[in-house]
């Protein structure tokens, strides 16, 4: 027997292998700073702020007896739950994330559609253009919508001088722009896994459906729709999720009046500088989103498998 | 039915039109004359000379470029173990979990991901600057990458591993030798990805960067903020430019690599 084997014990060869060195690099990287934060914000969430750097209490005070006392606060949360801003703005975030969500979805279907019924050789290029503007930034492209829909922008220039409106439309600060600004900067997160599903769709079933005498329109609604459904979750879960806490839209594009909760939390944050109530929002925003993460992850999974 | 009819290409025109022109506009408006973004006054690159001058956002763009430069380099080099562990590593303790972490980062909402990761460097006394910036870009834009390597090798075959194991080639020696040179395309597609989500970044970076790490996306916000100038369209122009050469530049390697393989 080699001398190196007795030295080591197996229990620690079994824990220091190269298979589990290798799986630790990215895990205990995740655990440590996407896990680990998380228990943070719940603890400071149970604290209450003080003029002092960090500007919140010690969850564990040190007495004199050799064991910590427990100093929670449910404060944060008695506070959101009693100011009525803060339910509104969870709820209107979750409705301006299901209706764009509904828009994004409705746009980016026939976009997808029409890209995966499109010529083999062109299939490449379309997607490619379809693609190209996710890559440039995304405050940028949120920027450049401001000078269109502002009261004396592009859009409302161009149609005074096309004599069909006499008076500005007013759509800059209000929900419109925020829905604009949603549908156009998530598009391609919908587009992508909607054409990832159709250009695998088998078009035979399409043909059988046409050939027993069903007609365009309900094939379309009973074949096509319920085949792309995985595609559809998809999209929708990578739109509806993130919409839900989105900041810089709101914050460019919306009004005093549009109420969003990622507005809300950097509000807390940045100006108010209330680090328990920031932190309870997000635990609060968490809650309501973990069922619909965990579900986008199961159906991730089961499309990369 | 199954042919490409007039209304698709009425929903590529519509839709092309949609993403593209306010873009162009963008651009266009980057070379007017007039300080108003809305009037044209006539061709000018003088709001481009003027953001030569800029020491701001020069020092700004130098910060992001250096960010996002190791960032997207250590992003992925653990994400694409990450997707090689959940690809071929088997079933092994935790492995729920993992797939939850890497999933989760990439719909997460960004001021949740902001202020957690802010909180634990506060815990943790260390100081905010580029530092914390370039972590926190790392841990989302692994995700991504993994996310990619994942599905490239769920279209990987295995029988040509298990050949070069059974001459005798060691696993580490297999990967380097073969599985590498096959995944490379999708490594370098992921590192474009994160390269450029660091550069686009705002709500992380404006948490957890501190004085003297200011950002591009964090200065162009604070300009948009006091409101619509010439200037950020330029500035706006010139990253558009250089990630579309980018993008096309690396797609067009990509093609050329698949042709090469197609004829070896």
């Amino acid at each position: 027997m080699n001398i190196k084997e007795i030295q080591i014990p197996t229990f620690l060869k079994r824990i220091f292998n190269g298979r589990n060195t290798v799986i630790s690099m990215p895990y205990l990287w995740l655990l440590f700073l996407f896990l680990f934060p998380f228990i943070i914000v719940l603890k400071i969430s149970f604290a209450q702020p003080i003029l002092a750097m960090p500007p919140y209490t010690d969850l564990l005070k040190w007495g004199e007896s050799w064991w910590p006392t427990i100093q929670a606060s449910f404060d944060s949360y008695l506070f959101i739950f009693s100011d009525s801003l803060y339910i509104r703005a969870y709820l209107s975030s979750l409705k301006i994330a299901l209706i764009s969500t509904v828009l994004t979805l409705i746009i980016g279907y026939a976009i997808a559609y029409s890209v995966a019924r499109a010529p083999t050789r062109w299939r490449g290029i379309l997607l490619m253009i379809v693609i190209l503007p996710f890559w440039t930034s995304f405050l940028i492209r949120v920027y450049a919508w401001i000078g269109i829909l502002k009261t004396k922008g592009l859009l409302n220039l161009a149609l005074i001088s096309l004599g069909i409106i006499d008076k500005p439309l007013i759509i800059m600060n209000t929900d419109l722009a925020v829905y604009i600004g949603i549908v156009y900067s998530y598009l391609p997160f919908m587009i992508l896994p909607l054409y990832a599903n159709l250009e695998k769709m088998d078009m035979n079933l399409l043909e059988a459906a046409a050939d027993l005498g069903c007609r365009p329109f309900k094939t379309f609604w009973t074949v096509t729709i319920p085949l792309s459904l995985p595609g559809i979750l998809a999209g929708c879960f990578l739109v509806f999720i993130p919409v839900v806490g989105e900041f810089v839209i709101p914050d460019l594009l919306g009004g005093t009046r549009t109420l969003m909760i990622g507005k809300v939390l950097w509000g807390e944050f940045f100006y108010n500088r209330d680090w328990p109530v920031a932190s309870a929002v997000a635990i609060i925003l968490l809650a309501l989103l973990v069922v619909p993460i965990m579900f986008y992850q199961k159906s991730q999974e089961k499309a990369i498998s | 039915m199954t042919k490409f009819s007039k209304f698709n290409v009425f929903a590529l025109v519509i839709g092309f039109t949609f993403l593209y022109l306010p873009i162009i506009l963008l651009i266009l408006f980057s070379f007017n004359e007039s300080r108003l973004v809305t009037v044209w006054g006539g061709f000018s690159t003088k709001w481009y000379v003027e953001l030569m001058h800029n020491q701001g956002i020069k020092d700004a763009a130098w910060v992001t470029i250096r960010v996002a430069f190791i960032s997207s380099t250590v992003a992925t080099l653990l994400g694409t173990i990450a997707g090689l562990v959940m690809t071929r590593f088997g079933n092994f303790r935790g492995r729920t979990l993992f797939s939850g972490m890497i999933y989760a980062p990439m719909v997460m909402p960004e001021v949740i991901l902001g202020l957690s990761t802010l909180l634990m460097f506060v815990t943790l006394a260390i100081d905010r600057g580029m530092l914390t910036v370039t972590i926190a870009h790392i841990t989302f834009s692994m995700c991504y990458v993994s996310v990619i390597i994942q599905s490239r090798m769920s279209s990987y075959d295995d029988s040509i591993n298990e050949a070069a194991l059974d001459l005798g080639c060691t696993p580490f020696r297999t990967f380097l030798l073969i599985t590498f040179p096959i995944i490379l395309p999708a490594i370098v597609s992921g590192w474009l990805l994160s390269f450029t989500m660091s550069l686009d970044d705002l709500v992380i970076a404006s948490f957890t960067s501190g004085p003297g790490s200011t950002t591009l996306p964090m200065k162009i916000y604070s300009m948009v903020r006091l409101g619509v100038t010439p200037e950020i369209n330029a500035v706006s122009t010139i990253l558009v430019g250089l990630v579309t050469v980018g993008v096309i530049t690396a797609s067009l390697i990509g093609k050329r690599q698949k042709q090469q393989l197609a004829q070896s």
